[in-house]
């Protein structure tokens, strides 16, 4: 329960980095929208957001970890934050669920009623004759024209066995954190990092193969809408999640976090894992069954 | 001073609910429930939704009157002392139950019905229907026999902003259409939604059947109309700036006609609003009766 | 007014006052109480915007044939009126009753996260800025309803990426300020105030948060899945690819359904603290209250496809969700119950929050029952999409969300700015809005049931009459609303002190506190026994 410890819970007095943090969203999109609806400004506008974005995030983290390392959070703060991350990843997990919630929407209920199924006779009898419910499908029009799909036991099995690799190393890297190995701690939070760059770079190679060979593409239909959707939102989260896991490493160069005290670390740990785990049932679904 | 506000306002409100209530006749328009059912299922529907209701008023007439006894009685104004109970494991038990058991009884007979709207299955005609911006065509699946169906020209000029045109004088207003969908009576008609666009949903309240028209699906429904007449519905999925004015319009008529309407021995006239015989009309005449409305 | 000096010694020290630099005050603030009176004035602000458009909605429907708007801009109205209701009235009204009060009742200094706090609210400043301003585009505000069905939605003119952004900078702003209330409420207690021993309002806003958290994203997955199939040829929507729409509502209701119980728990929660204190007697079956709460909250997310039955689901489907939804009665019944008991044998008075409170209790009732007669599939066949759902929803919204948020106003005006409101005014504002509203929106079952279509701007004219009654309310309930602010300007400027306790009946940390509430809340936990 709170008020545990002795000194009290801190309450910062005022701060303009949320109020420039809503002006750079606001900015960003203002701009993605009127880039969105044609506007060569578009662009300029939404760039300019996100310098101001970036900006927002230096203050805003800038001052955190400022306080953070002059030792005024107790363990209430620190617990509030801990809470605030659980949440937090709680809430992108529903964001995920909601995308895998299309996948099966797709191969579950709409693919096999436009073949006729349940109570869809009609469907396909008056409007799709020629057309098969099988999965990968991407729709009685065949949008995007023929494809190939992705197999699963090349480049995506090794990118499993990477990101695995990653929460292992990730791990080490905790409990040398814990136990104070600071060396341990740089060498195995670099790797964890480095194996997430190499990640990227094989699902982009994966993207530009797609693209150029197998014509699959985000508009092949829904086979192509969800593969893409769901793999582009996870590897947009390992991106940030690997640059947030280099800001962390650069603070441990810089001999930040404790053996008790060290949120930003284990929140992006938290983070990388929910990543990992999103991969895996990406594996499983997307690539594999 | 609110009271001397108030009571008046009350006692308005009480009065035209009683006029109401004593002469529903009187006035046509003030339907205060769903309309007679014309199919064989309507009756079902209705029924439930007058069993609902029942269970619902006098539920609610409970609460409020227990509420209302509350006030008058355990006020401060009264001299009422404050009792401390806060619980009592028993009457929770009590109230949980009750509901349960009322709303398992209700849910019974409420998927019986589910069941017999489904049941689409050994129709005597199929019809398919195609919800577009703004209009909806019948495509009778076993007969030589497709047309496009919109509001009907008074109307759509009556409801033009600020048209001039009293909508009173309009005879059934936003809710006639060039050419309706006819059907025999005491068939089972099947009907098979889609759409070409957005989506657009199918109702006719007096047939109790409504579908919505998913662009790319077809839906099935069905109704079986027990009396000939004309019944009047509209579209109820909100499908852009037409939306209110896709009126449906069902001709229920004996079976003769409806092999005489397939020859194209009869048709829709609109100043009269029911189905004529053609040959009472010269050649082009249709034409130019449609064309002076 | 002898403990009041007592309390003040505790908390008079100089850094608990407010900065007096207007900016430092009222837009970089951290403070749990300033960022709660932005979010109420911000709210208010929103509900006569929301009104506003309600009542060009109504004029146009005063009489069949079109006398004011396009129906193109009718929609319009229909749309950005419930956006603007649902987003930017009620819901930020909670969050800033959940701000004001939620430190004070759980014993807190302030909220867990308060600079992220600032965030939420300037963010939600920003999104409905945005959806302000679409009403100006080429091509007009949204107008596929603010349910954002495609292929409809998709038509949509220049406004169509802003009103998805927006939609996504709102989820942000309620994700942020949830994960705040969840953590204050499990973080920051006083020592001694168990789960158990939490005032009903914070019980109800603990569960409200948990479902914000998880149902927000998946709005935003949905209106993302949009933009994506408007924009970069994705195919969730589009049978050709293999698509459905019939995919957007289910994704929409997960979201949608759960929502509505978003902005009605928290009532519950105010109603719960509001009638034991005029009741002078504790809150009947509290822990029944808490675990009604909790099964209302799990059962809203398997019950959303009751606002599709007529989208061609199969017959399980159908029964399913049927079923599910005639349970949620049965939690919502032991909390009517409940309420009910809690006045039995008091010692009632009737000051203004009382009086919103019972007329809540009352008409969230008749709201309640006519949401039980659409979850009866067969008969939803005939109610759906019919103005006998628009009186459903609007009884169980304002008659109770927004009855309470009034309520709630009346209740704690005093605590907040130490002065008693002109409990006459309050008076007037009550009978004036229990009266209107249900001139309002009564008359709606029976178009409804006659056959009247929603969102559409002109209609058949057998429906004139009732429609014709229900605009003459409309505009009497608007504008008995600028009573509430002559209300809350009274207390403002107050002339009559409230005491710290200023109920006779009121229990609870916050009522220890001086009137009006210190800057910081509990600098020294208090301590509960
Ligand atoms: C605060 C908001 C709120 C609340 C609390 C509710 C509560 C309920 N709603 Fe409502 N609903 C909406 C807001 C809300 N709704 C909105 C906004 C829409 C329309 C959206 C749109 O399409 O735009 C809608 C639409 C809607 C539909 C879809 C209608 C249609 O489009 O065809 C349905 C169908 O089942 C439904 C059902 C219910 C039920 C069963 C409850 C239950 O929770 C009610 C429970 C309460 C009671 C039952 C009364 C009290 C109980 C007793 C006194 C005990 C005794 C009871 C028994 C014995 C049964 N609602
Ligand atoms: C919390 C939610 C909420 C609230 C509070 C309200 C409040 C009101 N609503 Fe709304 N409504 C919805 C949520 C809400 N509504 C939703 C979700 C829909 C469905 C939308 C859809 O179909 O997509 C809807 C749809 C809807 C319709 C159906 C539209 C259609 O189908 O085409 C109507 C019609 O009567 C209506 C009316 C009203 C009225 C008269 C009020 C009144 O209670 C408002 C009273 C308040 C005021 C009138 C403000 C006071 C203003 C003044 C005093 C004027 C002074 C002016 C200035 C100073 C500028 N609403
Ligand atoms: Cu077609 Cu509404
Ligand atoms: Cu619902």
């Amino acid at each position: 329960m709170a008020h545990a410890s002795q000194d009290s819970y801190y309450i910062p007095h005022g701060s303009h980095w949320p109020f420039v943090g809503t002006i750079g969203l606001f900015t960003i999109m203002v701009g993605a929208s009127i880039w969105l609806n044609g506007a060569d400004v578009g662009p300029v506008i939404f760039a300019l957001g996100f310098a101001v974005l970036f900006v927002m995030l230096f203050g805003w983290f800038g001052t955190v970890i400022r306080e953070s390392e002059s030792g005024i959070y107790n363990n209430d703060v620190d617990r509030s934050f801990r809470m605030g991350m659980g949440w937090f990843i709680f809430s992108e997990v529903m964001f995920f669920g909601c995308f895998f919630g299309a996948l099966f929407y797709a191969r579950g209920i709409s693919i096999p009623w436009l073949g006729g199924d349940s109570n869809n006779f009609f469907t396909n009898a008056l409007l799709w004759k020629d057309f098969t419910a099988i999965w990968p499908s991407n729709g009685p029009a065949a949008i995007g024209g023929a494809y190939e799909t992705m197999g699963a036991w090349g480049i995506p099995a090794l990118n499993t066995a990477l990101l695995l690799t990653s929460g292992v190393t990730l791990t080490i890297a905790h409990h040398a954190i814990q136990a104070g190995h600071r060396k341990t701690l740089n060498i195995f939070l670099a790797l964890t990092f480095i194996l997430g760059f190499i990640f990227m770079g094989f699902q982009a190679y994966e993207y530009i193969h797609a693209y150029s060979e197998l014509n699959l593409k985000l508009s092949t239909g829904i086979y192509g809408t969800t593969f893409y959707m769901l793999t582009g939102f996870h590897g947009l989260h390992v991106t940030l999640g690997a640059i947030m896991l280099l800001v962390v490493w650069l603070r441990c160069l810089r001999g930040h976090f404790k053996e008790d005290h060290h949120f930003a670390f284990e929140a992006v740990a938290w983070y990388w894992h929910f990543v990992d785990v999103v991969w895996l049932f990406l594996f499983i679904f997307v690539y594999w069954l | 001073m609110f009271n001397r506000l108030c009571t008046p306002l009350i006692a308005a409100i009480c009065i035209s609910l009683a006029a109401f209530a004593v002469a529903p006749e009187a006035y046509a328009a003030w339907d205060l429930d769903m309309p007679i059912g014309k199919s064989t299922l309507a009756d079902e529907i209705m029924g439930l939704h007058h069993l609902i209701l029942i269970v619902c008023t006098v539920i609610c007439i409970g609460v409020f009157g227990f509420a209302f006894y509350t006030f008058l009685t355990c006020r401060r104004s009264k001299g009422a002392k404050a009792a401390s109970f806060s619980h009592s494991t028993r009457a929770e038990i009590i109230w949980t139950i009750i509901p349960t058991v009322i709303l398992i009884a209700m849910a019974i007979p409420s998927a019986r019905t589910i069941l017999k709207i489904e049941d689409t299955s050994g129709a005597d005609i199929s019809i398919k229907i195609t919800g577009y911006q703004w209009k909806w065509s019948y495509d009778y699946l076993d007969e030589d026999m497709f047309f496009y169906s919109s509001i009907d020209a008074a109307s759509s000029a009556a409801a033009q902003k600020n048209s001039g045109i009293d909508p009173a004088t309009v005879k059934n207003y936003l809710r006639n259409v060039d050419k309706p969908m006819v059907v025999p009576v005491n068939k089972k008609i099947r009907i098979l939604l889609t759409a070409n666009d957005v989506i657009h949903s199918w109702w006719v309240p007096e047939l109790y059947v409504k579908k919505d028209a998913n662009p790319g699906f077809i839906n099935e429904a069905w109704f079986e109309a027990k009396e000939t007449g004309i019944y009047r519905g509209q579209c109820t999925e909100l499908c852009g700036r037409g939306h209110g004015f896709m009126p449906i319009v069902v001709a229920v008529v004996t079976d003769d006609e409806y092999r005489q309407w397939l020859e194209g021995g009869l048709a829709w006239d609109q100043t009269k609003q029911e189905l004529i015989a053609v040959n009472l009309f010269q050649a082009d005449e249709p034409a130019d009766q449609l064309a002076a409305l | 007014m002898t403990d009041q000096t007592a309390a003040h010694d505790h908390h008079g020290d100089h850094h608990d006052a407010p900065p007096s630099n207007f900016l430092d005050r009222w837009v970089f603030t951290t403070n749990h109480k300033d960022i709660g009176t932005l979010y109420l004035i911000f709210s208010l602000v929103m509900f006569f915007v929301g009104g506003t458009m309600a009542l060009i909605i109504r004029a146009e429907l005063f009489q069949p044939g079109l006398q004011f708007v396009e129906p193109q801009f009718f929609n319009s109205m229909t749309t950005v009126h419930a956006l603007v209701m649902v987003f930017g009235a009620v819901m930020p009204a909670f969050v800033g009753l959940a701000n004001w009060l939620i430190p004070m009742m759980v014993g807190a200094p302030d909220m867990a996260l308060p600079r992220m706090n600032n965030w939420s609210f300037w963010l939600l400043v920003a999104a409905f800025t945005i959806l302000v301003s679409t009403l100006f585009m080429p091509g007009g505000a949204p107008a596929g309803g603010w349910t954002l069905y495609p292929p409809l939605v998709l038509q949509t003119g220049d406004a169509f990426p802003f009103m998805v952004f927006a939609i996504h900078i709102m989820g942000a702003s309620s994700i942020m300020g949830s994960i705040n209330v969840i953590v204050t409420i499990m973080n920051m207690r006083a020592p001694g105030m168990t789960l158990m021993k939490m005032p009903m309002f914070v019980w109800t806003w603990l569960i409200t948060a948990y479902l914000l958290i998880a149902v927000m994203p998946v709005l935003a997955g949905a209106v993302t899945m949009l933009l994506t199939d408007r924009y970069f040829g994705t195919s969730f929507f589009n049978a050709a690819g293999g698509g459905d729409p019939v995919l957007f509502q289910h994704v929409f209701w997960f979201f949608g359904h759960p929502e509505v119980y978003i902005m009605i728990l928290p009532a519950f929660g105010v109603v719960s603290q509001i009638i034991p204190t005029f009741s002078r007697k504790p809150l009947f079956g509290y822990s029944s209250m808490v675990y009604a709460t909790a099964s209302i909250a799990f059962l809203s997310f398997i019950v959303w496809a009751h606002h599709m039955f007529t989208t061609g689901m199969p017959i399980a489907g159908q029964l399913f969700f049927m079923l599910a939804t005639m349970l949620i009665a049965i939690p919502t019944a032991v909390k009517i119950f409940n309420w009910l008991s809690t006045m039995w044998k008091g010692e009632l008075t009737f000051e203004t929050p009382m009086l919103f409170s019972i007329a809540f209790v009352l008409l969230f009732t008749i709201g309640g029952f006519s949401g039980l007669m659409l979850a009866i599939a067969p008969a939803d066949y005939q109610y759906h999409d019919t103005y006998f759902v628009v009186a459903h929803f609007h009884y169980v919204l304002v008659p109770g969300a927004v009855f309470t948020l009034m309520a709630a106003a009346y209740y704690w005006l005093p605590k907040w700015t130490g002065y008693m409101y002109n409990e006459k005014i309050g008076k007037l504002h009550f009978w004036c809005s229990a009266i209107f509203v249900n001139v309002l929106f009564f008359p709606q079952h029976f178009v409804g049931l006659a056959g009247m279509p929603r969102r559409i701007p002109d209609y058949p004219t057998q429906f004139a009459d009732f429609n014709a009654i229900s605009s003459v309310g409309a505009f009497l309930f608007g504008f008995s609303q600028l009573l509430f602010v002559a209300a809350i300007w009274s207390s403002v400027k107050g002339k009559q002190k409230a005491t710290d306790q200023v109920w006779d009946g009121a229990k609870g940390l916050e009522w220890t506190l001086p009137s009006p509430a210190p800057y910081h809340s509990f600098n020294e936990p208090p301590h509960i026994d």
